[in-house]
This record gives C-alpha cells, structure tokens and sequence, in this order.
C-alpha cells in the first residue's frame, strides 16, 4: 500500500456518493470546455482578418441597405485603395440547410480580398455570367458540388419576380483560403450582385447591406473611418464606419455578449460544483474524526493529514476535471466533423491550460477548509469524541 | 527491569471546558521501568486515560516533566511529538480503531508508510506481525468481515509493526467478551514477557489486570498504592 493508494481507498469509501460527485464535476467541465471554445468561436473569427479594410454600414443597423450610389464618393476618400461591396442573400440548401451567400460585385471583391484564392479564368467567368456563382472550398466539398453544375437553392427572404423562392445558379469557380485561418472561411457562397439586383421581387435596386474599403495604408484606418462617416453625416444614408475586426465582433454581439453569457453561465455552474464538491469533502471529513485523529496517533503530522484531505479533493477535481475537457474535445470533434467543419468546436490549448487552472482552484477551494479542519483536530478530543 | 521506561515527574493537567478549568491531575510522580508490564485501575474520572494519553505523547502536561525512552517528551513541538510517536510507542483502543477502507494488512501497514523501508521490507515486517498475532490467515480481510478479537489482533499487529519498546492500550478488552479478553490479554502477556515490550493498560476489569505484572490505582487524579 502507498499513501495515494490509501487516497484512494478514502474516496472509493462511498462509492455511490464518490461516483455523483464524480459526475457533477465531469458535467462542469464538460460545459466549461464547450462553452469556451463556443466563446472561442465566436470572437476568433476577428484575430486574423486584416486591418487594411474598413466595413460600412447604415448607422441605423447593418439591415438597412445604403446605395450602392455611394461608391465614388467613398472611392474619392484619401486613403482607399478599393471599394466592395456585399448584400446578404442566405439561402437554403435542399430541404432545410441553411447557406451563407452574398450578392457581390465580382472584382471588386476580388480586388479587396486577396486572401482568397481562385483562378483568374473563374474571376473573370464569375464576372461575366450573370447567373454565376463561387462556392468556397469547404462548402463545395461539404455538398459534393462541381464546377459546371446548376446549384438550386431557395431563399425565403428574396423570391424571384415571378414569385418562386427557388434560384438556380452556375457554379463557375471554387475558391480557397491562403492559410489556414482563411481556409476555415471558405464555407460561403457568391452570387452576381448584378444579377440579384435584377431578377428579386422586391425590386431593391442597387443596395448593399454593407461597403469594404480596402485601405492603401492600415496606419490611415482611424482618419479614412472619421472621414467616411463625416461625409454622410445628417444625410438620408448616415454611416458607421469600422475596422473588419470591431465589425465582425459587432456582428457576434447582435446576437448577445457571448463572452458575458459564457462567464456568467461558468460562474453559476462552478458555484454550483464548489458547493456540490466541498459538501461531500466536509461530510467525508466530519465522518471520519476518529479515523483522523488514529492517523495522528500513529505519527502522521497535522500537515500530512491536510495533505490527505486536499489530495483527495484534488484527485477528485483532477480526474473529474481531465474527464470532462477529454469528453468535450471528443464532443467538440464530432460536432465539428458532423457539420462539415462550419461549427470547429476545438478545445484549443489555451481552454485546456485554464480547465487546468480551474481544477487546482477548485481543489484548494473544496479541500482546503475540511483539510484544515483535520489538521486542528486534538487527537485526545477526537478519540474521545468530543 | 531496572532502567525506567517512563519516568513522570510532578505532573499536573488542567482541562479548559469554556470558562472553567478542571485539574484531572494533580502533580502526579510515576516510573516505570523497561519491561514492565502496567494496569491503571480507577474510577471513572479518576485520569487513567490522562495518564496514558501523556504517557504515550498523544497530549501534554500543564506542568511537570515526563521521560519516556530517555526523551523529554513534554517539551517535543507537535511535529516532533508526531516523529517520537511513530517510531517509540504503539497504541491500542478499545474499539480497535481500524481503517474501514483497509485490509488487515494494509492496516498494519499504515505507520510503516512513515519509514524509508521498501515496499517489499514493508509487506515482510507486516506479515511478520500478522504472524506474531495468530491472524497471518485473514491478512486480506477488511475489518467488517473479521470478529471484534480478530480485529483488535490486527490493531496490537499496528501497534507492533514498528517495533515500539512501549505499548499503551486503553481499555484493551472493554468491548470483547470473557474469552476473547482473556486471548488479548494473554497476547500481551507474551509480548511483554517474550518480546521485552514495556506495556502500561488502563483497565476497569479486575481479571484483566490480573495479567499485568503490577497494578496503580488512580482516584481523583492521584496515585494511591502499588499493588504486587
């Protein structure tokens, strides 16, 4: 027998108790490990796109489309280089698969986002066909489409003028990301501005939700910014103006303070575990006095006996807690592989060394006020029962 | 038997229990000498199990001086004390005291996890042990599952392991029935007369401290007489 052996023994005591405690702190960290790379998600998306573009939108809210009219006053502002812009079309892929596809104009697109990759023959085919379309790589593989093919899809925000939601289009191009990060990004598809702008029903001509400026110089972001939304200040169309980074972070929070919600979510499951947790230590412990003042007796010092208590708690969170991140790297890749590689659930190392963090805090937390309470016991008291 | 094993000097104990202090005894001066084999007899309340306690460095005195070994056991730090414990004193208790969770074996195994001995060294002084009292058979048994004189066989088996000079045992054989008592008894018997143990019990049973070699009666925190 070793002293982690007789630990364990201690657990292993109540079994059943042992085992639901076990759970609880399995489930907690499971949730942690998820909930964090859902945050992760969520505002990774921003780390790497480039500071040489700017993103504007209505004032009022990104919904509310700006004419497409207002290219040349935003081309003529010093300091940019090139101007895109994009209408979000959605669209449903077959029965009910939801699709990213925006209506863009084809070159300017291009010209404002080399970070993706595609033959200049198939920029050129996406420009000139009106019913053209460009899938990203990881969609294109996802649904097994080839260039050359129609690629029905259905949109219930914009039917066509003759009524039908369905659209067909000609997939001309597929294109790729530069590195890894783009790569990741290649899950949405492009239609012809052009094309859109004619053929919806509701005759929304020559709008876009939003303009990408791409800037001749990064270091110049903040003045063209102040300088844009000065420009269209107390006009029908007012503007805001920001980074590719805020925009997109902006973007997430439409939905909600992720980050807020994960924290809070995590706080109350984690107040939850450490009164689960520290319950069943300080049961433990107030079970077995006598047993904790015959190890006195037999010469093990107050700081041993502390240390058996906090080891039991650590053994405790440590397993449950390694259990639980395993589980939701497992989880987090079968979703990733379930959906194509759209939802990338990963734990990276940064979730894993705070889950790590985590489990040490939570040990010390549940352990160490019954580990103390066991290292005062008075041996004649204890043994006597009092 | 010349040389003492424990020497108490002039001790006292006061207990504090909220604002009032109890003096259990009072300025007693005991020796024992090594080998012997002592029952303290008394009523209740008298400070037998004190006595032992201090004897066997579980508490201190409030005043006075107690030797055991040669050390001066009342001055130790709570550490050192916990250090003297575990390699010169062996305890016995009344309700054996065992570890639920372990089996006889790893019971008595338990003070060997304070030595530097090996695992193998450790599983051979346990046999060895086990061996010495009779239960070398049930070594894998966990204490639910061995009699209430099979288990305190195995807690003298802790006692022993280390191969302390000095046992103390309060009330050895309070929970065991006629027999069984007198099988314990006669276990420390042998300990005492074939191994050399110094053995001090505290003791109710008449017949129980027939086994001993002398018998001191404690009343009201001091010590009567010596009885041959």
């Amino acid at each position: 027998m070793t002293r982690s052996g007789f630990v364990i023994a201690n657990l292993l005591r109540k079994r059943t108790r042992t085992i639901l405690t076990l759970l609880s702190v399995i489930m907690a960290f499971l949730l942690f490990g998820l909930l964090q790379s859902v945050n992760h998600i969520f505002n990774a998306g921003a780390d790497f796109v480039g500071a040489t573009r700017l993103m504007v939108q209505a004032r009022v809210s990104f919904t509310s489309p700006l004419p497409v009219s207002m290219l040349p006053k935003l081309e003529a502002v010093p300091g940019v280089a090139r101007v895109a812009y994009s209408q979000w079309f959605g669209g449903v892929w077959q029965e009910n698969t939801p699709l990213f596809v925006f209506a863009i104009d084809p070159l300017r697109y291009r010209d404002a986002y080399p970070e993706y990759v595609m033959s200049e023959a198939q920029w050129q085919a996406f420009a000139h066909t009106r019913t053209a379309m460009i899938a990203g790589r990881r969609l294109a593989d996802q649904y097994g489409w080839k260039i050359g093919q129609k690629i029905p899809i259905s949109s219930n925000i914009w039917p066509q003028k003759n009524g039908s939601k369905a659209w067909a289009f000609d997939l001309v191009g597929i294109y790729d990301g530069k590195d890894e990060d783009w790569k990741k990004r290649t899950n949405v598809a492009f239609i012809n501005h052009d094309y859109f702008d004619e053929a919806n029903q509701f005759g929304m001509k020559g709008a876009a939700n939003f303009f990408i400026l791409k800037l001749s110089d990064a270091n110049r972001a903040e003045a063209v910014s102040r300088a844009v939304d000065a420009m269209f200040e107390n006009s029908p169309d007012e503007t805001k103006t920001q980074t590719e980074k805020d925009f997109n972070l902006g973007f997430v929070k439409q939905v909600g303070d992720i980050g807020l919600i994960v924290r809070w979510i995590l706080f109350a499951v984690f107040f939850t575990l450490l009164l689960v947790v520290g319950n069943t230590m300080a049961q433990s412990v107030r079970e077995r006095v006598p047993e904790l003042a015959v190890l006195k007796t037999l010469g093990f010092t107050d700081g041993s006996v502390l240390g058996f208590v906090l080891a039991e708690a650590a053994a405790l969170c440590l397993f449950g807690g390694l259990m639980g991140l395993l589980l939701a790297t497992t989880f987090g890749a079968m979703v990733e592989k379930g959906t194509g590689g759209q939802f990338a659930l990963r734990l990276d190392i940064s979730v894993w060394l705070i889950g790590i963090a985590a489990i040490v805090l939570m040990s010390l937390a549940v352990g160490l006020l019954p580990g103390l309470r066991a290292r005062r016991l008075r041996i004649v008291d204890a043994l006597a029962g009092r | 038997m010349s040389e003492s094993m424990v020497q108490v000097r002039s001790v006292t104990k006061v207990y504090e229990r909220g604002k009032q202090k109890i003096e259990v005894l009072h300025g007693l001066t005991l020796d024992i000498p090594r080998g012997d084999f002592v029952a303290l007899m008394g009523p209740s309340g008298s400070g037998k199990t004190t006595l032992l306690n201090l004897i066997g460095g579980l508490d201190k005195p409030s005043s006075g001086e107690i030797v055991v070994g040669g050390s001066r056991i009342d001055q130790l730090s709570s550490g050192q004390l916990a250090h003297w414990r575990a390699h010169n004193v062996g305890f016995v208790f009344q309700f054996y005291n065992l570890m639920p969770v372990l089996s006889a074996e790893g019971n008595v195994e338990l003070p060997l996890l304070l030595t530097r001995l090996s695992a193998a060294q450790r599983r051979k002084n346990v046999a060895v042990a086990l061996q010495v009292v009779g239960l070398a058979d049930r070594a894998k048994h966990k204490p639910r599952e061995l009699s209430g004189g099979q288990e305190q066989r195995v807690a003298i088996a802790r006692a022993l392991v280390s191969d302390p000079q000095l046992l103390v045992c309060d009330e050895p054989t309070g929970d065991l029935d006629r027999k069984t008592a007198d099988e314990i008894l006669g276990l420390l018997q042998v300990l005492n007369r074939e191994h050399g143990k110094t053995i001090v019990i505290v003791t109710h049973d008449p017949k129980a401290a027939g086994f001993a070699r002398r018998t001191l009666h404690l009343d009201k925190g001091q010590l009567l007489e010596q009885a041959a």
